[in-house]
């Protein structure tokens, strides 16, 4: 039975390298960071290390200058991003700008937020996802306290001009968090070229341990923190340091840095075959997301006339994986937030796929999965009402002529 | 995705009766793109008693096992009997179904329902329902 997983944004496998680098502190070098004896030592050192190795990712190494906080997501991440800074009310007002695409960790705080008297500004998006920095410079008023918009998005791939819109950000002294949950060790990411104050990332992203994430702040960003205790993380994050879990998003961080032209150019050349491949073959698909601007493990596709739960399940029956954007995936029963806000019909939303490649993937499998999901699309075509009823337009549009 | 009963896997896996029924005697449509599931079902009717059904569904797994078992179910019975369907037999004929499917999927009762009172319509009866 084949096993072709193209679902890797879900979650990516830990690279041997970085279980081999998390190993050792489990066990040998157990000791709490806070320790003033050697036993602590280690452990410190290597958060530090962490630190750095992260802080090069983003081009953030300077150590002083900038702070890397350890998280266990970039859910949490984010949630100290727009939480922390609010609490910390060092800037007066009452606007939020964000985007209408954002990832559900930054939507739904917000949400509450809106709750208790915020107002949020939700910027739309165009047909590919991009949000025009116009919008944005027309929306930031005296009250704003806080933009944050993505880097990338995590479903159609669209990648945001952060260095335009953190720019009016900082034109108007307003600080500036992106979630580069999906962006980071894919694309080339620099704290000053964007000119952001804040960003988020996840270690499971980039062959990092699930548990693992990071948010980093700007000097002269002030935070309160969300879970308050002890000092650990300059005291904005509380509780004994997953010391394994952040030697493990450190090494990650290195690796991705280290390989990341190589690797994306990989994974987008799959992601571009397997693109013509479906497109050659199967009629009626859909590209939802920007046609260059997009991260390059991002392939989202409409298969007309289809649902995406069954798309998904008979996949799966053919050794296939992958996810969908489709009301009936998820739990809230509710179609994807992202595919209604480019403007994608209902039906094409439902229809939607999500195939995020990796470097794992072959070349070689291309054929098999063009000729399944061809098979896949057509089953369930066939016994589609809405394919039946395009069927008897065309007749009649034909016979018209 | 959910987790499905065997039945479910099975219906969705090789579903029955899939098509349109030609010159069908009652034609009954529910659903639509924006909740994600939609059914057509046509029925033939003779001497009162379904004698063939079919559907066509857009729909998640829940949606097509669902619809292939009502095909089961309904074919052979008398319209009256077949109007006693409901929506939670056809779930339980399947072994259950997920909580979060029960209302948006377990439409195929109403569809079936639909298709024999548009029959019924078309006779000059009124249904019992």
């Amino acid at each position: 039975m084949k096993a072709i997983n193209l679902d890797y944004s879900a979650a990516t496998p830990v690279d041997e390298a970085v279980l081999q680098e998390m190993l050792p502190y489990f066990t040998e070098h157990y000791g709490n960071p806070s320790s003033g004896h050697t036993l602590g030592e280690k452990p410190r050192e290597a958060l530090e290390e962490a630190r750095s190795k992260v802080g090069r990712l983003i081009g953030a190494e300077e150590p002083g200058k900038n702070q890397i906080i350890f998280t266990a997501s970039s859910s949490e991440a984010n949630n100290l991003a727009v939480k922390g800074i609010i609490a910390a009310g060092k800037k007066k007002g009452n606007q939020i700008i964000t985007s209408a695409i954002e990832h559900f960790s930054i939507l739904n705080q917000l949400k509450g937020l809106e709750k208790e008297g915020y107002e949020i500004i939700r910027l739309p998006v165009d047909k590919y996802g991009l949000i025009a920095p116009g919008l944005l410079e027309e929306a930031i008023s005296d009250q704003t306290i806080l933009i944050s918009i993505q880097a990338a998005n995590p479903e159609i791939g669209t990648i945001q001009p952060i260095d335009e819109l953190a720019a009016l950000a900082r034109k108007n002294e307003i600080p500036f968090h992106t979630d580069a949950a999906a962006a980071a060790g894919w694309i080339a990411l620099d704290v000053d070229r964007m000119g952001v104050d804040m960003l988020s990332l996840a270690g499971d992203q980039f062959y990092g341990p699930k548990g693992s994430g990071a948010l980093f702040v700007r000097r002269g960003v002030r935070l309160r923190p969300l879970i308050e205790g002890g000092i650990q993380e300059k005291g904005l994050r509380a509780g004994t340091e997953n010391v394994p879990a952040i030697v493990g998003l450190g090494e990650a961080a290195r690796l991705a840095y280290e390989t990341l032209e190589e690797r994306a150019e990989k994974v987008a050349y799959f992601r571009d075959q397997l693109k013509e491949s479906l497109f050659n073959e199967i009629p009626h698909l859909h590209l939802n997301g920007h046609p260059e601007k997009r991260l390059p493990r991002n392939l989202n596709i409409s298969v007309e006339f289809v649902e995406g739960e069954a798309l998904l399940m008979r996949l799966n029956m053919a050794g296939i994986y992958v996810s969908s954007g489709s009301s009936c995936t998820s739990q809230a029963l509710k179609s994807s937030h992202v595919l209604e806000a480019i403007g994608l019909p209902p039906e094409l939303a439902q229809g939607s796929l999500l195939l995020a490649p990796d470097r794992e993937n072959r070349i070689e499998d291309i054929p098999y999965i063009t000729e399944q999901m061809a098979q896949v699309a057509g089953l369930l075509r066939n016994m589609s009402p809405l394919y039946h009823q395009y069927l008897k337009e065309e007749k009649k549009n034909a016979n018209l002529q | 995705m959910p987790t499905y009963s065997d039945k479910v896997m099975e219906h969705f896996t090789n579903p029955r009766n899939i098509g349109e029924v030609e010159d069908a005697d009652g034609i009954g449509e529910v659903g639509n793109p924006v909740c994600g599931d939609m059914m057509k079902f046509t029925i033939k009717v003779k001497d009162d008693r379904i004698e063939d059904v079919k559907y066509f569904t857009f729909g998640c797994g829940a949606a097509i096992a669902v619809s292939s078992m009502v095909s089961e179910m309904a074919r052979g019975k008398t319209l009256e009997e077949a109007l006693k369907i409901t929506n939670k037999q056809v779930a339980e004929e399947l072994g259950g179904l997920p909580g979060n499917k029960m209302h948006c999927s377990n439409l195929g009762a109403d569809a079936l329902h639909k298709a024999i009172r548009d029959y019924m319509e078309k006779q000059g009866r009124e249904s019992n329902e």
